[in-house]
This record gives C-alpha cells, sequence and structure tokens, in this order.
C-alpha cells in the first residue's frame, strides 16, 4: 500500500501583505493544512524564475507565492512586476511538463488572515488531487 | 561558523502544538549548528540573557530563534545580540508561532514543520553577511494632512515641542466634520465653543504654517526626510489684504443661489463667501465652479465684490502656487465622510425631502446654519420623528460590515436636543443594538430614555410616502412584530466612511487599507497610531471611526510619535538595499525601468549603473531581474533564499 501523498509546498510571501496575513490568520487561529513552507522576502518581485524552478527541481510540488493586492504594494507597483514574471513562468511551466495549478499567485492583505487560510486548505486540496509532481517522480526514478 | 539555535515555547502557544525536544534534538549536530537550546520564553530577559551569554562565552557569530512573527520580535532580538557584539544582521527568525503552532492541529505535522523551517533558518543564517546601517539626519519639521480635529491636535502638540510644523486642509477653512456638529454628545458641549480656540490657536502658532485651501500633490523620501510638494489653490483673494468683512459676499450677484458644502445642501452661499463665521483663516474664497466671471467672463458691467472692496483684495488673475516642502515625519488625518444613504433605496433618501441624515440635522440645529438653529424642516416644525440606526454601518449587503461607533451617540444626542426644541414631539429611535460604551455615554442614554424618547428595537424596513405622510415600517424584534409609524421627519443614522482623499494620500505614502478602506495601523493593539511606512503616523477618523475624544488621544499619540522621531539628530537606516557589482553590470538599465524610486542611477561615464543607497528601500525587484547578475539584494541574496529553499522541501 501506498502512503498517503502529502504535498510539498513552498510558499514566498511578501513581508508587508501576505506574509503579515499569514500571522493574522495565526493570531486569529484560523486552521489550514501543514504542508506549506514558508519563506520571507521583502517583495514578492524578489521571488525570480531560477527560484521557482530550483524549488520545482528539488522536489517541491507546488509553489506559492503571496504578494500585496495591486495599489497596496508596500513598493508601489513591485506586484505589477511579479504577476508579469509568473503568467510567463506559467506558460513556461507547461512545456516543462508542469501543470500550470501547481504554481499559484494570490494577492493577500495583511487583514486578510481569513483569506491566507482558506487559499492555502484550497491550494492544498488541488496539489493533493494532482498529486506529485512529475518532477519529483523523475528525480526519484532518477535516484 | 558557529549558529546558536534557540527554540521558544511562548509558554504554552509554541509547546502545547509542537514536540520541542524533538525539534531540538533534529536540530543539533546539524552542519554549523554548536549549540542548540529551548527555553519557555525566549523573549523575556532570562531568555535574551541566555543568547548574549552564549555569544559571548561560545563566540556564537549566527543566532536562529524559533519562535514569534519575525515581524514581531526581530527588532528585539538583533537589538540582543548587537548587546553582546554580534553584527544584528547575523540574526535569524524562524516563525513557528503564527505560521505554524497556532494554525496547525496535528502535533507530529506541526513539529515536522517547525523542524524543516528551523533547518531553513540555520540554512539562511549561515550565509548572512553581516551589515552595516548607515545614519541619516533628520528634517526637524512635520506635515499634518487635514485639518480636522484630529490634525489640529497633532499639528498644536508638534509644534508645543518646538517643531515647525505644515498643517495641510484642502477647504477654505480647518475645523473639519467638529465645526459642522452643533452639540457634542454625551456632555452637550457647544462644539464651536470648544473647537474655535483651538482653531485660532493653531492659526496663531510661531511654529504652524497653516495651508489651507491646498492640497498634497506628490511625496517622495523616507523617514527622516520627506520631501512634498503641496498645491496652494487660488482662492482669488489676497490673503494679506482681505480682512474678513463680508461685503463682498453679500455683494454677489450668486449670494443665497448656490448649495453650501458646509452646509450640506441645506443652505446657500455666494460664488465668494467663506464656509462659516468663525473659520480659520478668516479669508474669502471664490468658488471658480460658478462666479460668473471666472466661469463665463463676464459678471455684469463690473464684478461686485471687486467694486465693493475696500482694501482691493480681490484677484481674478491669482493663480495656483506649488510649494516644496522638506519634513521628517508626516501625520495622515484626512478623516471621514459621511455614508451616503442613496444606495439604501428602502429609506427613499433623495426622494421624500423629509428624510434627512445625521449630518444633515446637524447643521439645522447649529445656529449659524440655514435656520439659524431653528427645527423647522422644510418649513414646518416636525412632530412625529423617527430616528433609523446603522444605516451604512454594519451592513455586509452595502459592504460596510463594520460599527461606526459614533451613530447610537449621536442620535441620542439629536433626539435629546430636538425633545429640547420640540417638546411635545414623538420620537422614537429604531435601533439594532444600542452600543453607549464611552465614558458617561450610557448614563446619557438612560438620561434620554427618560426625557420620553422611545427606542425600540429593530431596524426599519422601510420608508414610503402615503398622501404626503412618511411612514416607517419596522419590525419590533422584543415584541417580535411588525408596526408602522407616521414620520414627518425621519432621520438617518448614517455611518462613517473614509474621505475619498484617502486614495491619492494613502497610494502616495503606500499605506496599507483595512477590509473597512480606513487606513490600516501597524499593529492593531499595540501600535495603533504607527503604520508600517516609518515616519508615518495616523491620527483620528483616517483610522477608523472615531468619536471626538479618542480622535484627539489618539492625534496626540502620533504627535508624540512624531517628536520621538524629530529630537533626534540622526536615525539609522536599513543596510538591506540593493548593491551593484560594477564589473559586472552590462548598463542594459533594466533596473532602472523597474525601480519605483529612481535608486538606480545610469552613470555615463563608466556606462554602468549605480545605486542611491539614501532612495533604495530593499524590495529587491532589480536583483531578480537583473540579466546579468549583477545585482545582489543584501540580506535576500540568491544563494540565502536557494539555501532556505533546499532546507524545506
Amino acid at each position: 500500500m501506498t502512503e498517503e501523498f502529502k504535498p510539498k509546498i513552498v510558499g514566498f510571501l511578501c513581508n508587508w501583505c501576505c506574509y503579515a496575513g499569514a500571522d493574522m490568520a495565526g493570531t486569529s487561529r484560523m486552521k489550514y493544512p501543514s504542508n506549506i513552507r514558508i519563506i520571507r522576502v521583502m517583495c514578492s518581485s524578489r521571488i525570480n524564475t531560477e527560484m521557482i524552478i530550483k524549488a520545482f527541481q528539488t522536489g517541491a510540488d507546488a509553489v506559492f507565492i503571496g504578494g500585496c493586492h495591486f495599489g497596496d504594494c508596500h513598493y508601489v507597483d513591485g506586484n505589477y512586476r511579479t504577476k508579469k514574471r509568473i503568467d510567463v513562468l506559467k506558460r513556461l511551466l507547461s512545456h516543462m511538463g508542469i501543470e500550470q495549478e501547481r504554481l499559484r499567485l494570490e494577492w493577500v492583505s495583511a487583514a486578510e488572515g481569513e483569506k491566507f487560510s482558506k487559499t492555502m486548505a484550497e491550494f492544498t486540496d488541488t496539489i493533493t488531487s494532482l498529486g506529485p509532481s512529475p518532477l519529483r517522480e523523475i528525480k526519484e526514478e532518477a535516484i | 561558523m558557529k549558529v546558536g539555535v534557540y527554540i521558544c515555547h511562548c509558554g504554552v502557544n509554541i509547546a502545547n502544538m509542537v514536540d520541542i525536544p524533538k525539534v531540538v534534538e533534529a536540530i543539533s549536530g546539524q552542519t554549523n549548528v554548536a549549540v542548540c537550546k529551548e527555553y519557555q520564553y525566549m523573549c523575556s530577559d532570562p531568555g535574551q540573557n541566555m543568547i548574549r551569554k552564549d555569544i559571548e562565552d561560545m563566540g556564537l557569530d549566527r543566532v536562529v530563534v524559533a519562535a514569534c512573527s519575525p515581524r514581531m520580535h526581530e527588532p528585539t532580538f538583533r537589538a540582543t545580540v548587537a548587546d553582546a557584539g554580534m553584527n544584528p544582521y547575523c540574526f535569524e527568525m524562524a516563525n513557528i508561532r503564527e505560521q505554524c503552532s497556532w494554525v496547525h492541529e496535528d502535533k507530529e505535522e506541526a513539529t515536522q514543520k517547525a523542524i524543516d523551517l528551523v533547518k531553513s533558518s540555520v540554512a539562511r543564517a549561515s550565509l548572512l553577511e553581516p551589515l552595516q546601517s548607515t545614519e541619516i539626519p533628520v528634517t526637524h519639521s512635520a506635515l499634518v494632512i487635514g485639518g480636522g480635529i484630529a490634525g489640529i491636535q497633532a499639528a498644536l502638540d508638534i509644534a508645543n515641542s518646538g517643531f515647525k510644523t505644515y498643517l495641510v486642509e484642502k477647504e477654505p477653512s480647518i475645523g473639519g466634520r467638529m465645526a459642522q456638529f452643533d452639540k457634542t454628545f454625551p456632555t452637550l458641549d457647544c462644539a464651536a465653543c470648544i473647537l474655535t480656540p483651538k482653531m485660532v490657536d493653531v492659526a496663531r502658532h510661531p511654529n504652524i504654517d497653516l495651508l489651507t485651501y491646498s492640497e498634497v500633490e506628490h511625496i517622495d523620501g523616507s523617514i527622516g526626510n520627506f520631501h512634498v510638494q503641496i498645491k496652494k489653490k487660488p482662492r482669488y483673494v489676497d490673503p494679506d489684504l482681505c480682512t474678513g468683512c463680508g461685503l463682498c459676499a453679500e455683494a454677489c450677484r450668486l449670494k443665497g443661489r448656490i448649495s453650501s458644502e458646509f452646509d450640506m445642501g441645506i443652505g446657500k452661499r455666494g460664488a465668494i463667501y467663506v464656509p462659516f463665521p468663525q473659520a480659520v483663516p478668516l479669508l474669502y474664497t471664490i468658488d471658480p465652479e460658478n462666479c460668473l466671471l471666472l466661469k463665463h467672463g463676464k459678471c455684469g458691467k463690473s464684478p461686485k465684490c471687486e467694486d465693493i472692496c475696500d482694501p482691493g483684495a480681490i484677484r481674478f488673475d491669482q493663480e495656483e502656487e506649488h510649494i516644496d516642502i522638506d519634513v521628517g515625519a508626516i501625520v495622515v488625518a484626512t478623516g471621514y465622510n459621511e455614508f451616503s444613504p442613496v444606495v439604501k433605496e428602502e429609506y427613499g433618501y433623495g426622494k421624500f425631502k423629509n428624510v434627512m441624515t445625521g449630518l444633515e440635522l446637524e447643521r439645522i440645529f447649529s445656529p449659524s446654519g440655514p435656520t439659524g438653529g431653528n427645527p423647522i424642516i422644510n418649513g414646518t416644525e416636525p412632530k412625529n420623528i423617527v430616528f433609523i440606526s446603522c444605516v451604512g454601518s454594519r451592513d455586509k449587503r452595502i459592504g460596510n460590515p463594520y460599527c461606526s461607533r459614533v451613530c447610537c451617540m449621536y442620535i441620542a444626542k439629536q433626539a435629546h436636543l430636538l425633545k429640547e426644541k420640540i417638546p411635545d414631539a414623538n420620537i422614537t429611535v429604531m435601533y439594532t443594538d444600542m452600543r453607549a460604551f464611552g465614558k458617561g455615554y450610557e448614563e446619557f442614554y438612560e438620561r434620554v430614555q427618560k426625557e420620553g424618547i422611545r427606542y425600540r428595537r429593530g431596524n426599519a424596513a422601510e420608508v414610503y410616502e402615503e398622501d404626503d405622510l412618511l411612514f416607517v415600517r419596522a419590525e419590533d424584534t422584543l415584541l417580535g412584530e411588525p408596526y408602522e409609524l407616521p414620520a414627518d421627519l425621519v432621520v438617518l443614522g448614517t455611518g462613517l466612511v473614509p474621505s475619498p482623499d484617502a486614495d491619492s494620500i494613502g497610494q502616495m505614502l503606500h499605506l496599507s487599507r483595512s477590509a473597512d478602506k480606513f487606513f490600516l495601523e501597524a499593529h492593531p493593539k499595540l501600535r495603533p497610531v504607527d503604520t508600517v511606512i516609518d515616519g508615518v503616523f495616523l491620527a483620528g477618523a483616517a483610522q477608523g471611526p472615531k468619536d471626538i475624544p479618542d480622535s484627539v488621544a489618539q492625534a496626540s499619540g502620533a504627535a508624540s510619535h512624531v517628536v520621538n522621531l524629530l529630537v533626534k539628530e540622526k536615525i539609522h537606516a536599513e543596510p538591506i538595499i540593493a548593491e551593484i557589482n560594477e564589473d559586472a553590470c552590462v548598463g542594459c538599465k533594466t533596473c532602472i525601468v523597474l525601480c519605483p524610486y529612481e535608486a538606480p542611477l545610469y552613470d555615463d561615464e563608466k556606462k554602468v549603473v549605480t545605486i542611491n543607497r539614501a532612495v533604495c528601500k530593499g524590495c529587491g525587484s532589480c536583483a531578480a531581474a537583473c540579466p546579468s547578475g549583477s545585482i545582489k539584494m543584501n540580506h535576500f541574496k540568491n544563494e540565502q533564499i536557494v539555501a532556505q529553499i533546499l532546507e524545506v522541501i
């Protein structure tokens, strides 16, 4: 019998909105699945494509990027850069055989603890039903 | 490399959901980890001393604390390690409370997550580099945006501490909403009597530069050194010559023909006007939207205001001015607007003339208002009066789920004043829940009930008209039955919404908003006057619905934070900014296009880009996009982030 699939999700959250929103989910004790491992950056636009691809190559089943809502970016328009980058990268992922759904970008404000918690639950569900990342399988076969 | 790792129990907050001995076991012996300890409260004095002692005894050069969010205690522990001689930027925090123990329910999973997060922090800490903060000189002056009671109080407090203060108000006079009120609850003080002396103090204060009829156009810079551009709109009146005599307003051909904004459209004014008699500054202003000469180029044979003004203060050729100021701190006090009840169609506002809002009734009460303080509504004295509470508040359907905090009490005050002026009036308040939380509020509510005002629980469903008479239909939720009341005046207890100016000011300062669209404070409990932008503070209803005492208290709080900053000669700036390797830079200018702060500058001689350290905010957008990889984002370098990725998967 195979072990129950527990997706590994890497989250890159901007310090000012989404990370604070995740903190807000915590202070409000809004429960969500424990799959995500959060890495804090100052702005979502700090995350380049190499980092996301590195996460998939290393065996992540999904990557979550969280930034501020448009107009709320702490750095004026960093989130617009993020949006552009992620949109392009999603298309690239398809070419690599990775389903686009495995990369998710969401705007979560510092006040939206509930949204963060719900998004985590929903994203974990999506990835659980998608199954392990194809890259992870290739990697495991190689080993 | 010697990393010290400290796992905090946070009492039971973390220890209940994370198996801490198991985390310690997993981390001890990891690469570079010299010591791994656990303690009940790492942020307490003994906890911090433990870290200091280990740095000194064991020569630790990196420290990781796994505890609450770094947004909470990173500054605390940075100071701790700095005390012991370690570079504060070699400190790293793992968030195992807000983002682990508080949000997960399976202890085994939470423990595994905590282990992963601490490992990731250790890997990152091992690659952190010591950074030196730079010193920035502080401009010893402040800007206060908004001249309502909050802005007035903040400006006075800052100015009284000896600092130059610019108070910017978009209207021709300061005073804000409070100036529109007749009496204040629950003491029934006359609003003008307590407000106008403060307004005069502002105008006379040697440290306050009052800029009325002016708007903030542009803000850049950062804590200690903001550069602000202010637009001074033309009044078409020379402020040095106008004596405020008012002959011009008497003479204006349009006198009594233009809706007065100050009187909520009930009273009328001319094209040249002061919003109210006690305006500060007492300077007349010509409204260019309506003035015949400014709009059509012709006002009879000659403009009457100009003819009658002896000092010759009328200046039709006055142009708008742009003023540049430098300030070290900013207080945002943009206040609120009354909720527009037009969207609550069921109450017939705008359709039935005897349905009015709370602020409109306030102008009716005012002795300097359109009816001279007499309770005359559209020509008659009302006898059957119904107040409806929570209009635009606690209403999810229109997207305002919050309580506006002042309506219950202003309704009680207005009901009292109406009863005083019209003793035989039947007054009913249809309320949702009574919220009389402030000092003396509950007592006032009780007094009003004893005066014969009827309170019936349950909100109104509909206002309709039949044979020229209004009827209000409601359900009494205590009796559990529907009822109807005739009314010749229906007053809507309209709630508070943020001022529309909050949009532009918020964008200029990059301020966040909470779900209710009011400005978001840095911490809901402990930093209620700060914002996440250093050097920018909040006062009054800009941050959320507030009554006068709360607005004044918050304004004084904001002013004290401003003063705390302005007394310093220099502040330390975060060294977490981008740096360019000029040898690798090919001068493609990608970063210049991306940066919203104009931090990267192209050096024509060297054909490379350099970074202006003073304006870089450290977002890292440029570092992520640089095609040649020549931009290093301090504290968030590629290898530091990648090291974290490798540990968490």
